[in-house]
């Protein structure tokens, strides 16, 4: 087969319609090249992506010399030893290991109380500033920074910082340098603070270093993976779940009536919105026929859409619309397989109770800005919203 | 009801579908089986918790009774 066009990745959305997949997107499973002209499949149903990131023969290994990477300077930048997010078991299955625990659902049940005090506090703050505010910079981004600082360890004092680095570090539009300095900075901060927890029981960076047999390479590439997962997926979900929530007002009010809806609501956003939507890599290991005439040859990249394969119509009938009552649980927007997100308890509960308490607090919020005013993350590797003007 | 402690994740998605039949250890975050036998009437939440389980670690096998 023949490589058929270059498709640009993350790709732009349709104007309007911020919570669809991009078109381009939008179509049956291909082959493409991507920004370098490397052969690249895109994967878009959900059978197919979802038995992709199940197949051992498709590799999560950034250091295999043909991994699909999204943007320049991304390849150059894998070290020795990437994070667990980019190595195949049982390196992969060893790192994260040393974390599971901090992620049970026990655990982080007995988070709750502590989750809903940073979320009111939050709010209290945010509601002292008058209306309108900024929700991204006031609510979203605050609540799940400071959770994940308090679980690594790392000074919620500093978010400035590592909330911007983070921003140039996912944004795929930025020149390969820009990328590059971004990790630096990231990893030599990390591993300032792995340094100075030489000995200090708490949080899990000190954690890892008390364990004695890892780098400090090591400490900083899988901390550094957990501090941009554990603030910049639920921040983003936070707000466009919000935008999503205020577009539909009638689902809104279901939701302030009945709080019981929260955990599937939070499903169905999660399906619906899906703000990995640049697409999980993998590379093959070996010649793979996926059917449907999308034969995946040793060595090639893949790109499973996860934003697309959670609108199957297969599976959720009438896929592209939001409805909050839906059993959308076999959505893949944690991904699949063996490195499905480690934190997703820890995600569930804090998008419950921010959104719960959001809308049970305010019944009156609304946007401070007409709609079509709104600006995305459409180059970043974690789709969002850039401001989210909200009044009340 | 058998689970394969070398495949689970701790996604936990079983112990959020069925509580009275899976629980995570305490001490590695891997999969327990509380009960092998459960009742016929949690059959479909079983089934949900072996299609959601992402590293395929839950396998049912239904027996006559």
């Amino acid at each position: 087969m023949t490589t058929v066009d270059q498709l640009g990745l993350p790709g732009p959305r349709a104007a309007g319609c911020p919570f669809d997949p991009p078109l381009a997107y939008q179509r049956p499973s291909a082959r493409l090249s991507l920004w370098d002209g490397s052969p690249c499949w895109l994967l878009t149903g959900y059978q197919q992506v979802r038995a992709v990131l199940t197949d051992r023969r498709f590799s999560a290994d950034a250091r295999h010399p043909t991994f699909p990477f999204l943007a320049p300077g991304r390849r150059e930048a894998v070290g020795e030893k990437p994070s667990f997010l980019r190595l195949d078991d049982p390196e992969h299955a060893r790192l994260r290991k040393m974390m599971t625990t901090d992620f049970l659902i026990k655990r982080v049940d007995a988070m709750r109380p502590a989750i809903q005090r940073i979320v009111d506090d939050t709010l209290d703050a945010m509601i002292a500033d008058g209306s309108p505010a900024d929700l991204v910079s006031a609510y979203a981004f605050p609540v799940p920074s400071l959770v994940i600082c308090d679980l690594l360890g790392v000074p919620y004092a500093d978010h400035a910082f590592f909330q911007e680095q983070g921003r140039r570090l996912l944004d795929t539009a930025q020149p390969a340098e820009v990328f590059q300095d971004a990790i630096d900075r990231l990893t030599g901060y990390l591993t300032e603070i792995a340094a100075a927890k030489d000995g200090e029981p708490d949080g899990i960076i000190a954690k890892l270093v008390a364990r004695g047999d890892l780098t400090a390479d090591e400490v900083a590439a899988n901390g550094l993976l957990l501090l941009l997962a554990g603030h910049e997926t639920t921040a983003n979900m936070t707000s466009l779940s919000t935008l999503a929530l205020l577009r539909h007002p009638a689902q809104a009010d279901r939701l302030r009536a009945d709080p019981s809806l929260i955990n599937g609501a939070v499903e169905e956003l999660l399906r619906y919105l899906t703000i990995v939507h640049a697409g999980v890599p993998r590379v093959a290991l070996e010649d793979v026929d996926l059917g449907d005439g999308v034969v995946v040859g040793a060595g090639e990249g893949v790109l499973c859409m996860l934003s697309t394969a959670n609108r199957d119509q297969d599976l959720f009938g009438a896929g592209d619309e939001l409805d909050i009552e839906r059993d959308a649980r076999r959505h893949l927007a944690f991904g699949f397989g063996v490195h499905q997100c480690l934190g997703q308890p820890l995600a569930r509960a804090e998008l419950q109770i921010a959104l719960a308490t959001l809308l049970r607090r305010l019944p009156t919020l609304h946007l401070a800005v007409p709609f079509e005013e709104l600006s995305y993350r459409t180059e970043a590797l974690i789709y969002g919203l850039r401001e989210l003007p909200v009044a009340w | 009801m058998t689970v394969d402690q070398d495949r689970c994740c701790s996604s936990g998605q079983c112990v959020l579908t069925a509580p009275t039949v899976f629980d995570q250890s305490e001490e590695d975050g891997l999969v327990v089986l509380l009960q092998d036998r459960p009742d016929a009437s949690l059959a479909p939440q079983l089934r949900t918790a072996a299609a959601l389980c992402p590293g395929g670690a839950i396998s049912l096998a239904e027996v006559a009774r």
